[in-house]
């Protein structure tokens, strides 16, 4: 954790008065300070624009740590996860079950499902082990090539802790102990149409499996849903596709047929359940990772957990929206 | 085994000179030949102190000559150059770097004498592409190899040194992958571009940058020299910044040019002299590279100064536009404003 988080104080009016003091003025809480409610509103203020002041002098000066693969905590906790927020608690509702599966400390590969057209799963599941994980983890993803060269994309893609999908940068994030997400389905899960949603394509060729069985790190199957309906893939414009050399250009209810409004995912409900782990630190190491028979039949064991479990989320929901 | 009789090529460039004059230091050395198309500085020659000084080119025979008369045991081939400018044209700069390579791996496969080789190479031979891992280590292969220019010519070498070694197993060959010099003194293209009052960079990239300070580079040549390290090794700081990062710790503004017009506007800044952008620098500046410096501290024993601190050696030297106290101070005074502005609407008395 940086020094200088930016928490904001959401307390009760009463406390507010006490948050609001200097640490000298030590009253007890029955006797009421001096000073009316209003006057004890700056120290809040005060501390945001002094927190938001520090901070912009950090970013002027470039005096803030990025790790090896570009990870720029500061940033990431200070300007992109803040508007994710709204989308997280009112937009999409989440609710997070099985965060106890996910360890406080040491690696973890955490696998899901993948899809809404735009990757909006990752950056929600980022954010539930961010803020509602009692460790305050951040998932570092492994991102599609074509994330990495794109203009713009690139760099923030970096900077808020995403690398290359290749096995060493796997590797080598699990043995630093950090928290690895992957979406096997890549693009062939986000891209989907709408009438296949909650059915899970083709795990990728298993590399996910390998890394974890080459770091002996426990694999985490997690399963999201709410995701599929936010932007319902209804058609793919293959030649502009082509032309602008992405997989797939999307064609939603609402998109392009409104603009930008079509952009606006539809409030679906979500659900991100994080499964018991499966341990791979007794299957024997590197030795194991060669065996593909082994890392076949281990991909399909957690792509049939995650599917299982999308079933009986499913059957849980009532509704899309609620 | 200690050395006897060192031979440095390149002797009359900064990292040449620093070297050649580290080595005179040690008692333990016999003799220190350094080897170059021009000579040394006026003011490089009192560092240099028993430094031997011959003038010759790599490039022609008489370097078998030298190494065979003076019954060399250690040469330190520093001689790949970086950029066409003091080379006289990147037809030149080729011709030193890779018919240079040539003829002194000759003359020292001839040469009975030779018990060690230590090559200054760069970690461009790994190329910087959007598809490679986030740290090279010294075995991966380059998704993308350079085609052309400096790191071209050091794939180059590096694949005659390779072949060396396999003609004279019995000679130590020490492989080192130098990433971005930077420190208090040296000149290099990058210290160059950083040093430009804006500092044009791609628009839509952040690339991660690695860097080495000059010291440290020093001092891993010397530790090469003197003690046995075969292998190729990655050299370099641990750590990254972003340009972006680097560019405002040295306090200067970056001007994010669209990628179309960046060659356009390398082509401006070549042709005034400011700074020579080459191709693979272009996608250096997109890309960014960093290695894997692991295995040199395992094996040395000694690790090199963080990127981080490299860097800051570089900003206390060049003077800064924008100061750190500067904008310190500012937040300061616009917090206190602010704060006085609140205290006085709420009729809080002023604090200290």
């Amino acid at each position: 954790m940086p020094e200088a988080r930016v928490i904001p104080l959401r307390a009760v009016a009463g406390d507010d008065v006490r948050k609001g003091k200097r640490p000298e003025a030590d009253l007890p809480v029955s006797d009421p300070p001096p000073p009316s409610p209003p006057v004890a509103e700056p120290g809040e203020w005060e501390q945001k624009v002094a927190g938001g002041l520090a901070f912009l002098r950090r970013r002027i000066t470039g005096d803030y740590d990025v790790d090896d693969f570009g990870f720029d905590k500061d940033l990431t906790e200070h300007v992109f996860m803040p508007p994710l927020r709204p989308l997280y608690e009112k937009w999409f509702r989440v609710e997070t079950r099985g965060l106890d599966n996910v360890p406080d400390v040491g690696g973890a590969l955490i696998v899901g499902n993948h899809s809404g057209t735009i990757p909006v799963d990752a950056l929600m599941t980022t954010l539930a082990l961010h803020d509602h994980h009692p460790a305050h983890r951040c998932m570092r993803l492994l991102g599609a090539d074509l994330v990495f060269t794109v203009p713009g994309l690139a760099p923030i893609a970096r900077k808020t802790g995403n690398t290359l999908a290749c096995n060493a940068d796997a590797e080598r994030l699990l043995c630093g102990d950090e928290l690895v997400g992957v979406f096997p389905e890549g693009f062939k899960g986000i891209g989907k149409p709408f009438s296949e949603r909650y059915k899970l394509q083709r795990f990728g060729r298993g590399g996910f499996v390998s890394a974890a069985l080459r770091t002996g790190k426990p694999i985490i199957p997690v399963s999201i849903v709410g995701a599929e309906e936010i932007y319902p893939l209804i058609g793919n414009n293959k030649t502009l596709a082509r032309l602008l050399g992405l997989p797939y250009v999307p064609i939603t209810p609402l998109f392009p047929w409104l603009g930008l409004l079509g952009a606006i995912p539809l409030p679906s409900k979500w659900i991100i359940e994080f499964g018991e782990p499966i341990e791979t630190a007794h299957l024997g190491g590197a030795a194991a990772a060669e065996d593909p028979m082994l890392v076949f039949n281990l991909t399909d064991q957690v792509r049939e957990t995650i599917q299982s479990t999308l079933y009986t989320l499913l059957m849980q929901r009532r509704s899309v929206f609620f | 085994m200690k050395p006897r009789v060192v031979l440095v090529t390149g002797v009359s460039r900064y990292l040449g000179t620093r070297l050649a004059s580290t080595l005179a230091a040690d008692p333990s050395i016999e003799r220190v030949i350094g080897v170059d198309t021009v000579p040394p500085r006026p003011e490089a020659s009192h560092v240099l102190g028993r430094t031997e000084f011959v003038r010759a080119d790599i490039r022609n025979p008489l370097i078998a000559k030298v190494i065979a008369q003076a019954e060399v045991d250690t040469v330190v081939h520093m001689n790949v150059i970086a950029t066409p400018l003091g080379a006289g044209g990147r037809t030149a700069m080729k011709e030193i770097n890779v018919i240079g390579t040539m003829q002194l791996l000759a003359a020292c496969q001839k040469a009975p004498s030779m018990r060690k080789l230590v090559v200054k190479s760069t970690t461009a031979v790994y190329g910087s592409s959007p598809r490679d891992p986030a740290l090279f280590t010294e075995d991966s292969e380059p998704k993308s190899s350079p085609k052309s220019g400096y790191a071209k010519d050091a794939v180059e070498v590096e694949g005659y040194v390779r072949g060396f070694g396999r003609r004279r197993p019995d000679v130590t060959l020490t492989l080192l992958r130098f990433t971005n010099f930077i420190g208090p003194v040296i000149e290099t293209p990058l210290t160059r571009y950083l040093s430009l009052p804006v500092v044009p960079t791609v628009l839509g990239f952040d690339p991660r940058i690695q860097l080495c300070h000059e010291d440290d580079g020093i001092e891993v040549l010397r530790r090469c020299v003197l003690e046995d390290h075969p292998g190729i090794f990655n050299v370099g700081g641990s750590g990254v910044l972003l340009l972006s990062q680097a560019v405002r710790r040295v306090g200067r503004l970056a001007w994010p040019v669209p990628s179309p017009m960046v060659s356009l506007v390398g082509r401006a800044f070549r042709r005034a002299g400011l700074v020579d952008f080459s191709p693979e620098q272009m996608r250096y500046l997109e890309h960014g590279r960093v290695a894997d410096v692991s295995r040199l501290s395992a094996r040395l024993g000694w690790t090199p100064r963080s990127t981080a601190e490299a860097m800051q050696a570089f900003v206390e030297r060049s003077p800064r536009i924008l100061n750190p106290e500067t904008v310190a101070a500012a937040e300061e005074r616009l917090l206190s404003l602010l704060t006085r502005r609140r205290t006085i609407t709420t009729k809080e008395p002023v604090r200290a």
